[in-house]
């Protein structure tokens, strides 16, 4: 599928490996994890948490397309219904932040298992399309449901206590669980794409037939893959809802699938840390254009086109050629 | 795939990024910040974008406040979580007091949200949800210039006692098209007049209304309510218009409608079109002197209701700061927001008026109808007055909203 210039290559002889992380990509780590700790004291919290928020969206999206090679053109769906989920159960059932957040997640995962048995039947452009037009079909549910306050969307939805003990008011308090959630979630996807299932995927992404020939039901496989990515997602849209206090259509809407698509090209996918740049370079234009008007979407325009004809392995990729190391 | 200069690229990036992230310099603790939140680059550019910005600046240049007063602008994108997290920005770090404008009502209630957590001021202009001097009225918010319910009030009731007493309606299948058909209907009824049927089309993304219009034709009702918004509006009245339903006697009643859409459509197809807005620019010696100060600043384009809403409402709000102290404004929204319904109203736009203790600025409301392109005499003379509903009939009742704000 093109994107085998970046193979991890933790089959030959490891030098140096902490929880899957090579040397290279522990330093990155080491990076990730400052800049998270350190941003919020020189930067806006809230845009942090939304920076975090679609980071882990993109990165939930990146283990589809970048380690199974499937490219789903619908992944707003279950980021938008998460995000509907935990708004709806934190405002109406009053329910703690983690157990709405929990729930979105579990809506996204549960709508990815019903979407994704009917699109893994079919490859290629065929998938996406047939992902394309589930997506759809949601978003004209969320347009047309009650509960979901049409255009209006559902507005003051309250952060709660954590474990109904520790109030959410404070940005701060905010930006640490959305940290947290963050950096369990990422380095759970890590830890999948450096396991022997995560082998598997890979197997599947270079070349789904001789994975077959191997013995392997490659359509299990991208089942679970697509139910995983389903569910982060979902988690990742639970999130945003509560960070902002509001789910509304912006987050089913196509526009928000392409957006994920845009992040993890321009982060570059197959790598584990790119999806987390791409999205932070789309939501910096977003924020710092948000004065300029129509340039928002001319920017992210030349953009892509410029990271298409220059970089075609996005930011990280390129990097990661440039150090010859998986990143 | 070559491996071409990497690094100088990446240092740009690096650089640039480290430039936009970087505080803007915070200026003297006695300036008031009005920031004007609307879509400056999508559908709603038109009735809210550029010219409200220029509204707000003229109210600005209006008044002799004897303190600094800084406007700043910020696009939406039509999201609601964009617009919430630019006023957060805007609240936390930059000091803004006040926002204004804010089209599309998504957004406008959770800037309405925001704005009751942080106890700024919020006036709404552009906004059309009546829900905000209904159950989501907040302390800190001012509904200055129309919304739903007074839209099909004018429209619906209005347009009955001109003569229109039987109506057909096309609606947009989503929940603000059937909320406006349901009021409109009503009020249709409560007048006196009868509804013939109606007809939902989809939403979003329909373009051709030929067989909607032909089952309103057919239906031989005297008025066609268009419940629908933006660009569906703008190419129902087009295939209307070719259709010859308005050539054969039918009048069209666009229930969201402002000038400038009118502008857009032109004569030719608009004429014959009966639409309710609470400001036009040729209305009285005092309309015409405001728009005459404030066209040099738009480039021509005539303000509709909803740019003169953020005019008035920031005329109000600086007089409002102004009588009361700086820093005493500054120290809170809600405060702010009780002088501003302690004080009557004044200003070119609307002329005298209240706000109520809901929120919901008070002022007459006026039927209009498009002109054909014979009667039009001047760039921008659209419309003829056909009925005027008065300021205090013009509105919800302040006990039906249900805004806990209203004493019991």
């Amino acid at each position: 599928m093109g994107v085998t210039t970046v193979l991890p290559r933790t089959t030959a002889a490891r030098p140096f490996s902490v929880f899957g992380f090579s040397s290279a990509q522990a330093v990155a780590f080491l990076l990730l994890l400052a800049a998270i700790v350190l941003a919020p004291f020189g930067i806006y919290p809230v845009f942090l948490m939304k920076v975090l928020c679609f980071a882990l969206f993109a990165c939930a999206f990146n283990l589809l397309i970048g380690f199974v090679g499937l490219l789903s053109f619908g992944h707003a769906a279950y980021f938008g219904m998460g995000s509907y989920v935990t708004a709806w159960t934190a405002k109406t059932w009053g329910l703690t932040p983690e157990i709405a957040i929990l729930l979105g997640g579990l809506t996204g995962g549960l709508l990815g298992c019903v979407f994704g048995a009917l699109a893994i039947r079919r490859q290629g452009l065929y998938f996406a399309m047939i992902t394309l037009a589930l997506a759809q079909m949601n978003y004209f549910f969320c347009l047309q449901a009650p509960f979901t306050g049409g255009e209006d969307g559902i507005q003051q939805v309250p952060r709660g206590n954590l474990f109904g003990l520790i109030s959410l008011r404070s940005d701060m308090a905010m930006y640490v669980v959305v940290a947290v959630v963050f950096l369990v979630f990422f380095l759970l996807i890590h830890r999948v794409v450096h396991s022997p299932f995560g082998q598997v995927l890979k197997a599947i992404r270079e070349n789904e037939p001789r994975a077959t020939s191997l013995g392997y039901r490659t359509d299990d496989y991208k089942l679970i893959a697509f139910v995983l990515s389903t569910f982060i997602a979902g988690i990742a849209g639970g999130t945003k809802a509560l960070v902002f206090g509001i789910a509304t259509l912006t987050d089913v809407n196509y526009a928000m699938s392409g957006e994920v698509v845009l992040m993890n090209l321009l982060g570059g996918m197959g790598t584990i840390f790119g999806p987390v740049i791409g999205a932070g370079i789309i939501q910096w234009t977003e924020n710092a254009l948000a004065g300029a008007g129509a340039w928002v979407t001319v920017t992210q325009g030349v953009i892509f086109v410029a990271c298409v004809l220059m970089f075609r392995r996005g930011v990280v990729g390129e990097i990661a050629a440039l150090i010859k190391r998986p990143l | 795939m070559v491996a071409t200069p990497t690094i100088p690229r990446r240092a740009l990036l690096t650089a640039a990024a480290a430039a936009s992230l970087a505080r803007p310099a915070r200026a003297q603790a006695g300036t008031v910040r009005i920031g004007v939140l609307n879509d400056q680059s999508g559908v709603y550019r038109d009735i809210s974008g550029p010219t409200s910005v220029a509204c707000v600046r003229q109210a600005v240049e209006d008044g002799a406040h004897g303190f600094p007063v800084e406007v700043l602008v910020g696009d939406h994108q039509n999201k609601p979580d964009i617009g919430a997290s630019i006023a957060r920005q805007w609240i936390d770090r930059d000091g803004v007091d006040m926002i204004i404008d804010v089209a599309n009502s998504g957004v406008a209630l959770a800037i309405n949200g925001v704005c009751r957590e942080k106890d700024r001021v919020y006036i709404n202009s552009t906004g059309a949800t009546a829900d905000l001097t209904g159950p989501a009225c907040a302390a800190t918010t001012v509904h200055w210039t129309y919304d739903t319910w007074m839209l099909a009030h004018s429209t619906g009731a209005a347009m009955v006692q001109a003569g229109g007493d039987s109506w057909f309606f096309i609606t947009a299948d989503y929940a603000f098209g059937t909320a406006l058909e349901r009021d409109t209907t009503a009020f249709v009824k409560q007048a006196g007049g009868k509804v013939l049927g109606s007809v939902r089309h989809p939403f979003p993304g329909n373009t051709d209304y030929s067989s909607f219009l032909l089952q309103a034709q057919s239906s031989r009702a005297k008025v066609v309510g268009i419940c629908n918004a933006g660009t569906d509006t703008v190419n129902t009245i087009k295939q209307a218009a070719e259709f010859g339903l308005t050539r054969s006697g039918v009048k069209l009643a666009g229930l969201l409608v402002f000038l400038n859409d009118v502008h857009a459509l032109g004569l030719e197809a608009a004429q014959g079109l009966v639409l309710t807005e609470s400001f036009y620019w040729d209305l009285n010696d005092r309309t015409r002197a405001f728009t005459k100060r404030v066209l040099p600043k738009t480039g021509g384009v005539h303000p509709a209701m909803s740019h003169a809403g953020c005019y008035a409402g920031a005329r109000h709000y600086l007089k409002a700061v102004a009588d009361m102290g700086v820093a005493a404004a500054k120290q809170g929204g809600a405060a702010t927001v009780v002088r501003m319904k302690a004080m009557p109203t004044d200003d070119d736009a609307f002329g005298a008026g209240t706000i109520r203790a809901d929120g919901r600025k008070v002022h007459p409301v006026y039927l209009f109808e498009v002109k054909k392109p014979g009667e039009s005499k001047a760039p921008w003379d659209y419309y003829k007055l056909i009925a005027t509903t008065p300021a205090e009939q013009a509105f919800r009742p302040l006990g039906e909203g249900g805004c806990p704000l209203v004493p019991a």
